[in-house]
């Protein structure tokens, strides 16, 4: 039996079509995925992300802690509410999960991590924690919605509580405020601006209602995978898993290297892979024949097959067909990809595919 | 409240027939069906003059979501097929049992009608799935 959210009876009563996705019934779509999507890019969209779970490292060595769970450095954070995206990795090198960390103070820091990879997860934490003191508690109290668009900061402030709003204003991107019950952060997985609010359970639907009323339009996982192909952001499961590294993943950049001598779970295998010059890329694809890009088709270059599409779909901002694909080194400016056993050209271009409602590819 | 049309003929794998009556037939996908596929981006088309077998696979439709075969509930040769489409595939969603009708076929056996359902026949088959 799939869980549901606490914005369940909400999402029925806007005509939500519901679907099961990682343990959870979540809205796909409320009547049209493609006037979903655009409806963030031109004005603000909202999704209940309350399937995703937001985690509380609280003690004395969560900074030492996080720097030997996490690929990338929480050290390099300095002020309270600042955000990292980073991966935790196996002892092989492969991503358990990806997730944002907030830092708030030197004994506390936040992270937000997957809904299907969420049990997982907390047993690789505590796992991890042997010999560190700390507090792992996962906050299942909390609701979280994300508001995007380029009007979506306008249209939320206004519904935000009174005396976090001056806080919130402020907040520049990839940055949160705390406040009473909640939490707001400048961050998302559109492209867009917007924010990502935790926030206590009871009040979820007040303000998922208010919102609503305010012209932000409900937004299901439809338009959120779409959204987030575009912007050239992995999603875990598709794009990457425990089988593969991060600079498999064009997730290179948030590996931090330096300093050299911290010792991440991973560290010893990604050292190796990052001097092998024939590790695969993963690249962003162009359909410029006929058809759609989906999930797992090969990919070619000639007659050899040297990889295969890890998402892929209609992009609805570009009317084109778009992907991500994970490929042998070799790959030049153009492959094919084969669907239904016809071979379909395909340009390789660099993500993202678009920002702030703008492609940033030349089509 | 039902919206099929009572004039059309209906397969079990959602595509609706029309009978111009001059041996031909017009073919497309159940509002019911694009309503389950959603937004449609791109329609495989087959070729005209190509032979198709009743129950064969002869088109793909591809929405958002997923790609999706069309059977030809008839056996015969494509004499058309909806080029509007090529650019305007979201016709299917607006309008699934008139201007997105998706091929036309030159029956070569007019008792292949016979077997199709009816419009009661087809709802009850939706209300099972569903």
């Amino acid at each position: 039996m799939d869980k549901q959210t606490c914005l369940y009876e909400a999402h029925k009563s806007m005509g939500a079509r519901l679907v099961p996705f990682g343990g959870w019934e979540m809205p796909l779509h409320y009547g049209s995925q493609k006037e979903e999507h655009h409806q963030v890019r031109r004005d603000a969209g909202m999704f209940d992300v309350s399937h995703m779970t937001v985690v509380d490292l609280e003690g004395p060595d969560a900074c030492p802690y996080l720097r030997r769970l996490l690929a990338n450095d929480v050290e390099r954070l300095k002020d309270s509410g600042k955000a990292l995206y980073s991966c935790m990795l196996n002892e092989q090198g492969g991503v358990v999960d990806d997730l944002i960390v907030y830092f708030l103070r030197d004994d506390w820091y936040r992270m937000v991590v997957n809904a299907g990879t969420t049990e997982k997860d907390l047993t690789w934490l505590k796992k991890q924690a042997e010999g560190f003191d700390l507090r792992i508690t996962p906050r299942r109290d909390l609701a979280m919605v994300a508001v995007q668009g380029p009007n979506a900061r306008e249209k939320a402030l206004p519904l935000l509580p009174a005396e976090m709003r001056e806080n919130v204003v402020a907040l520049k991107p990839f940055n949160a405020a705390p406040g009473d019950g909640w939490f707001i952060a400048r961050t998302g997985y559109t492209g867009e601006d917007g924010f990502e609010i935790m926030l206590p359970e009871n009040e979820a639907t007040g303000f998922w209602q208010a919102l609503a009323d305010a012209g932000v339009a409900p937004c299901g996982l439809g338009a959120r995978d779409t959204l987030r192909l575009e912007a050239g952001m992995n999603l875990y499961g598709s794009d990457m898993d425990e089988s593969v590294s991060p600079l498999e993943s064009g997730l290179g950049w948030t590996v931090a290297w330096e300093p050299g001598d911290r010792d991440f779970v991973g560290r010893s295998v990604l050292e190796v892979q990052r001097k092998d010059t024939g590790k695969r890329r993963f690249v962003g694809l162009l359909l410029t024949g006929r058809g759609v890009l989906r999930n797992h088709l090969k990919v070619f270059a000639g007659e050899s097959e040297i990889g295969e599409i890890t998402s892929g779909g209609f992009a609805p901002t570009l009317g084109r067909s778009i992907a991500f694909a994970r490929v042998s080194a070799a790959i030049g400016e153009t492959c094919d990809v084969e669907i239904r056993g016809k071979r379909v050209t395909a340009q390789v271009v660099k993500a993202p595919f678009v920002r702030n409602g703008k492609a940033c590819i030349s089509l | 409240m039902s919206n099929t049309p009572s004039e059309l003929r209906y397969a079990k794998s959602h595509e609706w027939v029309k009978n111009e009556g001059d041996g031909t037939v017009t073919i497309g996908i159940t509002d019911h069906a694009q309503e389950l596929l959603g937004d449609l981006v791109f329609v495989d088309m087959p070729e005209v003059g190509d032979n198709v077998e009743a129950g064969s696979e002869c088109a793909v439709v591809e929405s958002v979501k997923a790609a999706s075969d069309i059977y030809s509930p008839v056996s015969g040769e494509i004499i058309a097929v909806n080029e509007a489409l090529d650019d305007a595939p979201e016709t299917i969603n607006d309008d699934a049992f008139g201007e997105g009708w998706i091929f036309k076929v030159k029956l070569s056996d007019a008792a292949d009608l016979d077997g199709l359902l009816d419009a009661a026949g087809y709802d009850a088959t939706v209300a099972e799935e569903t």
